[in-house]
């Protein structure tokens, strides 16, 4: 009998950190006082701050037990569609940690931080060889930062040209990030519609593009797992009027090597270095989300850009038609340093072997559940695979039952109901970091819940019974917020 | 290649089950117009060894503790951080997984950024905390953003004493919109000047940093009454939250919202990211707020756990209606720093925060007494500022090398302070490294 790894094991209840504190306890070692104390102002202190009070191991033991109430990608398999949740190299984390960067204040003379800039530099130089593009900035945050970066220069880029626009075209496909960072530079989301094949027609686009609008948003390969065949033309036709092309790079772990961003026609794309190049989630950042430019948005990249000179480099803000700032300091130097670790270790002929072998399992995946689950678009798929709860909603089972009920199989749940286009969508993203063992066993547990979804869905309907809590009441949250203890 | 899996027997297998004869074929669908005219060109990949060797060159490059004694604050502060800190939030059940939406296999990180929330909102004063924002920068642009949501007014008011990266930061954010922003000068004692606000009467929002850019604390109530006598919103900024260890904290001093940077318990500076955006709110306001909350609600057995909450403001429901494009926290970051804050507890917060107090409070009578004048008199708390005489960029830079940072000069960012540097000095520096900069700066 097969042996999935969801079991109850021994699981350790845990009350909140204020519930076992114990006031008189310190899990803190303060350093030895050499001055002299001072008073404060008077008027000016406060209270004691209500914080708990433990010894360090009531600590560690509250952390380490919470832990254990956590799937992870260390744990198992985490097929979360276009999340890209692959394993995360340990050395990375030892290269992050190195004092002279962990340490290192982001105010230095540029003298003192001379490894960083260089690190800095030299990433910037892997994601523009990568993509295709001219240039990079590492200072976004996030993806959704990188987004917001992108359409900030996109917007300075029609404001130079004296001829603001105030539309935006963005796919029925596209993360909610897309329209919503548009929205904070004024844009009015258009939405364009995929066509029966789950891509964008050419046709469609141009009936939309006009010279009021600022370009289009596309992510390629799009959230359905499809190569937007289409991009070239697409790119051509907003280029006509004007327009430009931002690319979201949610997905470009199914491309490394393959394909040229430049020669599609993107002008901007983000990278989610938490999702391709395998920084950890951190359970929802911090991750890191840098825009790559054409010649056209160079000069609108954020500031300050490091540049090299004889061999010295150093932070320039002489960029006067830069966008400006997104973050106060950098960048996630920290995110950066891992994904700079993980690109050089892979090399490029290793990176572009990791995106093979990533729609290779997807498409392990797809061809395998064909027919247990209904497929959304059959035909071979890039990263990810999208299917639906059509043939399970007979028996009074949805996708969100399925979710759940892996769960006790031992398997994160695929991402669900998105993209939006496919009723009841089950988003499944292997990453190439899974065995061909470890795809087995998933298929087995997605047919074994088909199976139950036509024999015994009450089990399905129930589910989970072997995490930490039951379903938990959502709607309760929301409507009586209780946000803090 | 370590993290790839894959046999050739496994591939070969994949590959008839998919129906394909080669790798290749996955991509026949890709025209030629896109696909790269050439292979990557990459350096040769590193061994594991190499790697280690290549990154401590790098890292070997920087000016850092204990080597070099660095008397810089300004928004990134060198603290004591606890191994157990480190230790817990690397666990691997923390580190890789993803945002909680699967609440059910999620219960560690949500119950965590529960806890993280209740004490950042007990350490600002504040009712409702959220599971924090990319940094204080962003953080600060978010909650102007939410001012002129909330008050339907489009001009906001900044002082110029509040971090001017973190103003260039709003700068960028409020850039394509039509919200304008009247900044508020300081006085001469380095606090702002609430006589200086103008009309109040068009504001949306009163933003003020406390401490200050240059340490000095402000006079929120001051700010907060003038805010609200005129239906604007007081924003309260920080750079430094172990200031609320000791001195009043935003939301008791009548703040609507605080928000800033929270690398200070806990998280390395790390050259200046990853950091933690705090922000926290009166709970009247918190349907307009940005970012993820967790909320606390029972399961099917009536068990206590927790789920995220209050979605519907967020990008992933609303798209272009939502409150911010914001999809993640630094939800690492805020794990950190709860860890930090039970670690130190009530008792522990207060005497750090006071020696933070005193370190400078002893290195400012040491550069008075050397004859070095200190302009501001507004109480600071871990940082200030000194005014050199002519002449001190020579010393700056011999003390360069002599391994010492002597602080940041303040003439780049502030034309009308020539001369003047921003000091700053936590419990990591001992007496002796104060006595050592007084003597260093006077020869």
């Amino acid at each position: 009998m097969t042996v999935f790894p969801g079991t109850t094991g021994l699981v350790l209840n845990e009350p909140l950190l204020w519930e076992r504190g114990r006031k008189g306890r310190s899990g803190f070692s303060l350093p030895r006082r050499d001055v002299e104390r001072r008073k404060v102002p008077a008027g000016l202190s406060s209270e004691i701050p209500d914080l708990p009070e433990m010894s360090e191991v009531d600590m560690v033991r509250h952390y380490i037990r919470l832990s254990q109430w956590n799937f992870s990608v260390d744990t198992g398999m985490y097929p979360l569609g276009s999340c890209t949740m692959k394993y995360n190299p340990k050395t990375n984390e030892r290269q992050c940690g190195r004092p002279g960067f962990a340490g290192a204040h982001p105010l230095l003379p540029d003298e003192q931080c001379q490894g960083a800039l260089e690190l800095i530099a030299a990433l910037e130089c892997c994601l523009a060889e990568i993509t295709g593009l001219k240039a990079v900035s590492l200072q976004p945050a996030a993806g959704a930062q990188g987004e917001l970066t992108g359409m900030l220069m996109v917007h300075a880029y029609h404001q130079h040209q004296g001829k603001p626009r105030s539309k935006i075209l963005v796919p029925d496909t596209a993360h909610g990030t897309n329209p919503a960072s548009a929205a904070l530079c004024g844009y009015t989301a258009v939405s364009v519609p995929s066509n029966p094949d789950g891509i964008l027609s050419p046709e469609t686009v141009a009936a939309v593009m006009d010279e009021e609008t600022a370009g289009i948003m596309v992510t390629n390969p799009n959230t359905i797992g499809l190569f937007e065949e289409n991009i070239r033309t697409i790119a051509d036709i907003v280029h006509a009027k004007g327009g430009l092309v931002y690319g979201d790079g949610a997905n470009m772990n199914a491309v490394l090597g393959l394909v040229d961003m430049g020669r599609i026609g993107v002008d901007v794309l983000h990278l989610n270095l938490h999702k391709t190049f395998s920084t950890p989630h951190g359970g929802g950042g911090p991750g890191a989300g840098p825009v790559c430019v054409g010649q056209r948005l160079e000069p609108f990249l954020p500031i300050p850009r490091v540049v090299v000179h004889d061999g010295v480099f150093r932070w320039s803000e002489n960029f006067p038609l830069s966008i400006g700032k997104l973050q106060a300091f950098w960048g996630n130097m920290g995110v950066l340093i891992r994904a700079y670790s993980y690109i050089i270790s892979l090399g490029a002929e290793n990176l572009k072997r990791a995106s093979q072998l990533a729609v290779l399992n997807a498409n392990y995946i797809r061809a395998r559940l064909k027919g247990t689950f209904h497929l959304a678009y059959d035909r071979p798929c890039m990263h990810e695979c999208v299917f639906s709860d059509k043939l399970q909603q007979l028996h009074q089972v949805t996708t969100l039952d399925i979710a759940k009920r892996l769960m006790d199989y031992g398997f994160h749940p695929p991402t669900i109901y998105f993209p939006l286009v496919v009723p009841g969508a089950i988003m499944i993203e292997p990453t190439e970091t899974e065995s061909k063992e470890t795809l087995d066993l998933f298929v087995e547990a997605m047919t074994a819940i088909a199976a139950e979804a036509r024999e015994t869905p009450e089990l399905l309907h129930q589910a989970p019974t072997r995490c930490t809590r039951r379903r938990l009441d959502e709607t309760a949250a929301a409507r009586k917020p209780r946000l803090r203890g | 290649m370590r993290y790839l899996p894959h046999t050739p027997e496994d591939i070969a297998e994949m590959l008839k089950v998919s129906g394909v004869r080669s790798l290749d074929d996955f991509f026949a669908v890709i025209p030629a117009e896109c696909r790269r005219s050439r292979p990557m060109v990459l350096a040769e990949p590193l061994t594991e060894w190499e790697l280690n060797a290549h990154i401590d060159a790098l890292a070997g490059r920087m000016a850092v503790a204990p080597e070099f004694k660095v008397f810089l604050g300004a928004g990134s502060y060198e603290h004591f951080i606890p191994a157990s800190v480190g230790f817990v939030t690397s666990r691997s059940e923390f580190a890789t997984s993803y945002t909680p939406y699967q609440p059910e296999v999620s219960q560690g990180t949500l119950q965590a950024i529960f806890e993280y929330q209740t004490l950042a909102a007990r350490l600002l004063g504040l009712e409702v905390a959220n599971a924090s924002m990319y940094d204080g920068a962003s953080a600060l642009a978010e909650a102007l953003l939410m001012a002129v949501r909330i008050t339907r007014r489009s001009t906001v008011a900044l002082s110029r004493a509040v971090h001017p990266l973190y103003r260039r930061v709003v700068r960028t954010y409020l850039g394509p919109t039509d919200i304008r922003v009247r900044e508020i000068p300081f006085r001469s004692d380095g606090a702002t000047d609430p006589a200086a606000l103008g009309d109040i009467g068009e504001l949306a929002a009163v933003a003020v940093q406390s401490p200050n850019f240059f340490g000095c604390m402000e006079d929120l109530k001051a700010f907060a009454a003038k805010a609200h006598g005129a239906g604007a919103l007081c924003v309260a900024g920080f750079s430094e939250p172990l200031a609320f260890g000791l001195f009043q904290n935003p939301g008791s001093l009548g703040a609507d919202i605080a928000c800033g940077e929270g690398q200070s318990l806990g998280i390395p500076r790390s050259f200046g990211g990853p950091g933690l955006g705090m922000f926290a709110s009166k709970m009247q306001y918190v349907r307009s707020m940005p970012g993820r909350l967790v909320g606390e609600t029972v399961d099917l057995e009536g068990r206590r756990g927790f789920v995220l909450t209050l979605a519907t403001r967020e990008q992933h429901i609303r798209r272009e209606k939502a409150t911010s494009n914001i999809c993640t926290n630094n939800s690492l970051c805020a794990l950190t720093a709860a860890a930090y804050l039970a670690s130190l507890g009530g008792a522990g917060i207060r005497e750090l925060a006071q020696l933070n107090y005193d370190k400078a409070e002893y290195l400012k009578a040491g550069l008075r007494s050397a004859g070095i004048s200190l302009p501001f008199s507004a109480p600071t708390f871990n940082e200030f500022v000194a005014a050199f005489p002519a002449g001190f960029k020579d010393t700056y830079r011999r003390l360069l090398t002599r391994k010492i940072v002597a602080g940041l000069p303040l003439e780049p960012y502030y034309p009308e302070l020539p001369g003047h540097y921003l000091l700053c000095a936590t419990e990591t520096l001992s007496k002796a490294d104060l006595d050592a900069l007084v003597r260093e700066v006077q020869s």
